[in-house]
């Protein structure tokens, strides 16, 4: 089955661009900014928005999207109201959607549900940092049956088997985890990236994103001349919680959107 | 366990950091001295309950930026895979040793076991020698009457069902969609949210009780077995003997109960409520088995 996530990313192929996934935490501060920030991000430039489902102990984040996933608790969200933004959403816009969770969000709605209404919300895909597929057993069957995609993660000390048994197992795209770390970290080594975007690549034909401590439109350009997309999220995050402790600065999307209208441009060149 | 590592760390001259919960570092203010005293850096996290749960997920943080140059090292029975095992297999001599020294004093197996739970390793550690299947149906039935203490405020399985924390599948308390509760325990060890996978799966095959006492009973049950003894167990521990305590009467007088002292009263700071604001400075010996060395 074709998937939105297929569609993007081979109509991006046949631009000869590269697609910019922008993260933003659901409901960081609220849903109803999450909803405008998704419509702002796409017009800006947003190829693909992934949208991170808060957890209260996520492993793989550093501060910065620690603290939101503690704004967007504080502010009631959880994954059945994020399911019904995203149908809210889908009035409005087509962009590709991809949810971002911790495995226990899932297994606490059921992973059979949880596909089922997803998909039917308009949800084009699913990341969970911390579920390897060979434990992702529970899920296969019912995202299968739903027609969600699972995108599964390499990081760079994956091996060789490793790499080959997991980028077969992913669907829409590979997230390769351009360092050894936490989201937010200043370690982007691009050598490193290239060279490990370059085997991944061998062993699959589905694209190759790269995500984890991309921080600047500089850093964009770099990987997007490596990689099939980029994945740029504490660094909005960041822009998004300055901007709610200073409004005065600008809208809602005043002072995030020129950093992914730069990261647009400097991917597309 | 922080010490332990610290202490292995300063023998064979490695570095040691530490991730601690800062509300455990106060709680713990004596042990936190001992590791900086080996030379360890111990670091206090002060995300969310500032306890045990907060302090793993900053550790694996850590773990996973360094991993090339770093080991990873976990007290209890928690985290993926083959953390809980490894651990329960390390922790493995206590009941070994206890199998070893009772069926020389006594000549026959106890008909009941008694530990403390946080994740679980001194349980496991004790249970493990007792129900590995080797003597058939007479050991598993035995094995039924392993009972465990844990904190009533933490008490995994009265409040808890199946979730996923930090790589493990296991009982967990949990909000309706999956948020990790807060938990409070009078003692730093049991202040967990979740409990070592291998225990949930034997409590599901109903070859161990759970069970919980209250902040109240554990303070009691120290007092009682330092009057009575001259033993000062951690809280933890103090937990165990709370549980003994109820189920001594209930058996026969020839009956043989073992209680784990899993920790030293040592590790409580001037804030524990049995201090009295002065240093707790006597070591506890083992009761009637070994001793862990595990926190």
């Amino acid at each position: 089955m074709i998937s939105k996530l297929d569609r993007t990313f081979a109509q991006l192929r046949q631009r000869g661009e590269k697609a910019l996934i922008a993260y933003v935490m659901a409901g960081d501060p609220s849903l109803q900014e999450t909803e405008q920030l998704v419509v702002e991000l796409e017009q800006a430039g947003a190829d693909i928005i992934e949208l991170g489902v808060p957890f209260s102990d996520p492993i793989a984040d550093g501060p910065v999207i620690q603290q939101a996933a503690e704004r967007a608790l504080r502010s009631g969200t959880s994954l059945r109201t994020i399911i019904s933004m995203v149908a809210r959403l889908r009035v409005r816009t087509q962009i590709p959607l991809v949810l971002m969770a911790y495995y226990n969000s899932i297994h606490a709605f059921g992973p059979e549900r949880f596909c089922q209404e997803a998909a039917q919300a308009g949800v084009d895909g699913l990341i969970m940092p911390d579920m390897p597929p060979d434990e992702a057993g529970p899920l296969k069957g019912p995202a299968a049956a739903a027609g969600l995609p699972l995108i599964f993660l390499l990081a760079p000390t994956s091996t060789a088997e490793r790499r080959t048994f997991v980028a077969r197992q992913s669907q829409g795209f590979v997230y390769y985890v351009s360092l050894t770390g936490i989201t937010g970290a200043k370690l982007l080594n691009l050598a490193d990236v290239a060279k490990n975007v370059e085997k991944i690549r061998k062993v699959t034909h589905l694209p190759v994103a790269v995500g984890f401590g991309v921080a600047t439109p500089e850093d964009a350009a770099k990987v997007a001349a490596i990689a099939d997309g980029v994945i740029v999220g504490s660094a909005i995050v960041k822009q998004i919680e300055a901007h709610r402790q200073k409004p005065a600065d600008g809208e809602a999307c005043g002072r995030i959107c020129p950093l992914i209208e730069n990261c647009h441009a400097s991917g597309s060149a | 366990m922080g010490s332990a590592t610290a202490t292995v760390a300063a023998m064979f001259g490695l570095q040691c950091e530490v991730y601690m919960g800062t509300e455990d570092m106060q709680r713990q203010a004596l042990n936190v001295f001992r590791m900086r005293l080996l030379g360890a850096t111990v670091t206090g996290v002060d995300a969310g309950s500032r306890t045990l749960k907060d302090a793993i997920s900053e550790a694996m943080r850590d773990w996973t930026t360094n991993i090339r140059t770093t080991h990873y090292i976990l007290g209890s029975v928690l985290g993926a895979h083959p953390y809980p095992m490894m651990i329960r297999d390390f922790q493995s001599i206590i009941g070994r040793e206890t199998r070893r020294q009772i069926l020389a004093a006594e000549g026959r197996l106890p008909d009941c076991l008694i530990a403390c739970v946080g994740g679980g390793s001194n349980a496991i550690g004790l249970f493990h020698a007792f129900i590995s299947g080797q003597e058939g149906e007479n050991d598993r039935r035995r094995s039924r009457r392993h009972g465990v203490a844990s904190g009533k405020h933490a008490a995994r399985f009265a409040g808890g069902r199946p979730g996923v924390l930090q790589g493990t599948m296991t009982y967990l308390l949990q909000g309706d969609d999956g948020q990790v509760n807060l938990t409070h325990s009078v003692s730093a060890g049991l202040d967990y949210a979740a409990i070592g996978p291998e225990h949930s799966y034997l409590r599901d095959q109903g070859r161990a009780e759970y069970t919980s006492v209250t902040d109240d009973e554990a303070m009691a049950a120290f007092d009682l077995l330092a009057r009575e003894e001259g033993i000062m167990p951690a809280l933890e521990s103090a937990h165990a003997v709370a549980h003994t305590i109820k189920v001594a009467p209930t058996m026969k007088k020839n009956q043989l109960l073992v209680v784990n002292l899993s920790g030293r009263g040592i590790r409580m700071s001037s804030r524990s409520p049995r201090c009295g604001g002065s240093r707790c400075d006597i070591e506890a010996r083992p009761y009637l088995c070994t001793a862990s060395s595990a926190r």
